[in-house]
């Protein structure tokens, strides 16, 4: 299947930011990709991967970016010197690109039939009437059911899994030679992105399309590459098939951000070295009051959204509750909600033994301080505008701390977080990511909380500084006995720091027990169905081998 | 890892002191240094009007009415023989304290409000209904209206033109609460127990300030032309206090015989105006990285 001249040749190249004192971005690049072919670009953010696939396409932004030495070729044309009329014409007819948000790419006013029609009328000289039978096809290759209802549907219309088939027929209906797909599943759920990657693959192999597949999950790079390009700082640290590269990796980079990949096999338990019970839940129900419409006093009363149903769970002090589950399953609802950051329907959250879903806000105050979170998004999770110190002696002055009292803490708990601590002088952004998780963390512990909760606290950091990241709340629960409610939707992570794992679906509780059982021997079909979705889980990272 | 931001594109979030240094550091554009340069001279041209003028701009002097320029009246004399020089001098006095005063008055009215109504659901319904009956009330109308009802000098007169302007700033607040207040921060914020005064304070207040610096900056131009067109109407401060807009008003009779009458003042108007709102631009341009890319 494989010709001898490669689809797409990238040799030795370089970009540098423009302006006066450029950077180099991309440090002497090569790579080539055959007919028929996936090969994927790994690397964490900021090593230049993205960057390799916009200066392919020609889509550097002109302003900030330029290719600045080597060569791109194309079926032996060469991209860095052709017009940018020739440019536009070779992207969508010979090469074509997916985008991590398929919400963004394609346009919320036009109907979908529209836009891939347009495609279409550019490219070709096709009549209306062909272009309609090819439009059809291509929604009909990407398994989209209904396609004359889909044909006419408006983007916010369909799920993030329709839409990004949709953008995978707009790519591929000009059959282009090479496709470049930047990160395509990264905004979707697993079960969803298990079969985007089949799909991929299986048009792949019909039209023999080359692809350029760009991601940042090792996981990924199990179920689709043939071969593999580690990126770090604009280098590529080590290239060669998948098989090989993963079995035997041969820089120190790759074994580095091969170990950092959390395993699928759930740790062994930990003895249960408490018996007190620090958060219970139970039944607890939130409600999501019908829109009021105009006329709604007309006709029947509609039911409410149930974002969370009867949920029950215990935690107790030094251990670690993992709620799993996709996007929508109420898992963060649950988790608000057990804060008081969104007031529950109905059931009870005992902190200590208190039932605090029924307070006043005011009378919460006494309780707030036994329950913590770490946020999401650690560029959002810190006040830009006050120092390290300032958010960090917030809460304990809240409860009548002295501010030296609290400054002298602030300064244990950066250390503690393996922080600088004349960090305590500085603005949130001069930290990076993880590092800014690690002083949530602290803020967090500052208050010397019983819980902990974290929603999705790793999700947005890098797989080395995520493992960071889990190796320090763990080390910080050995230490303090704290407990923590993991809310994660990434089965890896979760099996990697759960003792109890709990998995939600549409709001309900649909398996919860410990993490050896949940995880290795799952009962409920869905939870085997999220497992099996789970990528590269046919590879086990840390023996460098398939899974047997 | 994550990438350490590049020097050139960092703080995307300032901090007060950073936007502030970020201003004086606005990029040198021609059109900027001008505009910083005008409205340089026209306050300088105000505070020292008693050295810079020639006579007493409300000296009366009917034997001298609408002369030409000469070396002893620069630009003439109007219907009643006051130098017309002096009158604009003086007159830059009035506009520009309207603009200060005005701008003044509104952060600390709209502020506050701004801040309540983004926070407090049931302020939020009570205050912004006002907010749009006031809006539904033309500018000049509601200050005509104001001033009628009270006599007219220069605190009345603020107080006139600063009500009409305040529903914007209200708004602009608001918005900035409602998107602010969504952030993870402030939410960790509530979960320590920060009482609610401190978290607007320390929290929500200081990230409205960017816009806000910049929106102000419009309102100061919008009130020193609101002042000049209620002192063209007649309904302003009284006809022998000289400002820009009294000037055009008494010179409109005689403008065909003696154009100068209106020129200077509408151009001294036009240039202060012009150079605020540029100023204002580049403030934008300065606090907004996404604006600041976009014209390079």
């Amino acid at each position: 299947m494989r010709n001898d001249t490669p689809v797409l040749h990238v040799e030795s190249l370089v970009v540098e930011t423009t302006g006066t004192s450029p950077r180099t971005i991309l440090k002497g690049v090569s790579f080539e990709i055959h007919a028929g072919e996936t090969l994927c670009l790994v690397g964490e953010s900021g090593s230049g991967k993205s960057v390799s696939s916009l200066a392919t396409m020609g889509l550097l932004p002109p302003r900030s970016l330029r290719a600045t030495g080597g060569r791109i070729t194309l079926d032996g044309e060469s991209l860095l010197e052709a017009s940018a009329k020739r440019l536009s014409a070779l992207r969508g007819s010979r090469m074509a690109m997916i985008f991590q948000e398929p919400m963004t790419a394609l346009n919320p006013v036009l109907s979908v039939g529209q836009q891939l029609d347009e495609v279409l009328a550019c490219h070709t000289q096709a009549t209306r009437a062909e272009r309609r039978t090819q439009v059809l096809e291509a929604l009909e290759q990407v398994h989209l059911p209904d396609i004359q209802r889909v044909y006419q549907s408006f983007p916010h219309q369909l799920s993030g899994g329709q839409r990004q088939r949709i953008m995978i027929a707009m790519a591929l209906l000009l059959k282009p030679r090479l496709l470049i797909a930047d990160e395509p599943t990264t905004a979707l759920d697993v079960t969803t992105q298990h079969q985007i990657l089949a799909l991929i693959r299986e048009l792949q192999e019909k039209h023999g399309t080359a692809v350029l597949f760009i991601t940042h999950d090792m996981g990924v790079v199990v179920d689709i590459a043939d071969r593999v390009c580690v990126m770090n700082t604009g280098e590529i640290v080590e290239q060669g098939p998948v098989r090989e590269l993963l079995g035997a990796p041969q820089e120190a980079y790759t074994q580095r951000l091969l170990a950092a990949v959390p395993s699928l096999t759930p740790r062994p338990t930990r003895p249960v070295t408490s018996q007190r019970q620090v958060l219970s839940v139970s039944e607890l129900e939130k409600e999501y009051a019908p829109p009021r419409r105009l006329l709604g006093f007309i006709g029947k009363k509609r039911a409410g959204t149930r974002a969370v149903d009867k949920a029950s769970f215990t935690l107790q002090a030094g251990r670690t509750l993992g709620i799993v589950g996709e996007s929508g399953s109420g898992k963060s609802t649950l988790a608000r909600c057990v804060m008081r950051l969104i007031d529950p329907t109905s059931g009870t959250i005992r902190v200590d033994g208190n039932n605090i879903a029924e307070l006043q806000q005011r009378s919460l105050k006494p309780h707030r301080g036994r329950i913590q979170m770490v946020f999401q998004d650690p560029y959002r999770s810190l006040n830009p505008r006050l120092t390290i110190g300032q958010s960090l002696i917030e809460g304990p002055m809240n409860y009548g701390t002295s501010r030296a009292v609290a400054m002298a803490r602030a300064k244990e708990l950066l250390q503690l977080v393996g922080l600088p601590s004349d960090a305590i002088e500085r603005f949130p952004h001069q930290f990076s990511g993880g590092q800014r998780q690690r002083i949530a963390i602290a803020r967090a512990l500052a208050m010397e909380p019983d819980v902990i909760v974290a929603d999705e606290a790793v999700s947005a950091l890098d797989v080395s500084v995520q493992a960071q990241v889990l190796a320090l709340l763990d080390d910080i629960q050995q230490r303090l006995g704290v407990a923590v409610l993991f809310i994660t939707h990434d089965l890896r992570v979760a099996a990697q720091i759960c003792d109890d794992v709990l998995v939600m679906q549409r709001g309900r509780i649909v398996e919860y027990g410990p993490a050896e059982e949940v995880l290795g021997n799952p009962q409920d079909s869905y939870t085997r169905q999220l497992i099996d979705a789970a990528p590269g889980r046919t590879w086990d990272f840390a023996a460098c081998a398939p899974v047997a | 890892m994550t990438t350490s931001t590049p020097s050139s594109a960092q703080p995307q979030r300032l901090s007060l002191l950073h936007a502030l240094s970020r201003l004086f550091r606005l990029r040198a554009r021609t059109t900027t240094l001008i505009a910083a340069f005008l409205l340089l001279m026209l306050v300088v041209m105000a505070l020292m009007a008693p050295f810079i003028a020639t006579h007493d701009p409300t000296a009366l002097s009917p034997a001298s009415r609408l002369q030409g320029m000469s070396a002893e009246h620069w630009l003439g004399t109007d219907a009643y023989g006051r130098d017309l020089f002096s009158r604009v001098v003086y007159g830059a006095r009035v506009s520009l304290s309207v603009g200060l005063g005005v701008a003044v008055l509104t952060v600390l009215i709209g502020l506050p409000l701004g801040l309540l109504t983004g926070y407090f659901r049931a302020i939020d319904a009570v205050v912004m209904r006002v907010m749009d009956g006031l809006m539904a009330i033309p500018a000049i109308l509601a200050a005509i209206a104001i001033v009628a009802l009270t006599s007219a000098n220069l605190w009345t007169l603020m107080i006139a033109i600063t009500v009409p302007e305040i529903p914007q700033i209200v708004r602009l607040i608001r918005s900035q609460v409602l998107a602010t207040r969504e952030e993870a921060f402030v939410e960790a914020a509530v979960l320590m127990s920060t009482p609610t005064h401190k978290i607007l304070w320390r929290h929500l207040m200081p990230n409205t300030f960017a816009p806000l610096i910049v929106q102000c900056t419009y309102v100061c131009a919008a009130a020193i032309l609101t002042e000049a067109t209620l002192s063209f109407l007649g309904v302003g401060l009284s006809s022998e206090i000289p400002t820009w807009g009294n000037i055009m008003a008494e010179g409109r009779t005689y403008f065909q015989l003696k154009p100068a009458l209106i020129f200077w003042a509408g151009l001294l108007l036009s240039l202060c105006i012009l150079s605020i709102n540029l100023l204002g631009d580049a403030a934008r341009d300065a606090l907004d990285p996404t604006m600041k890319r976009k014209d390079g």
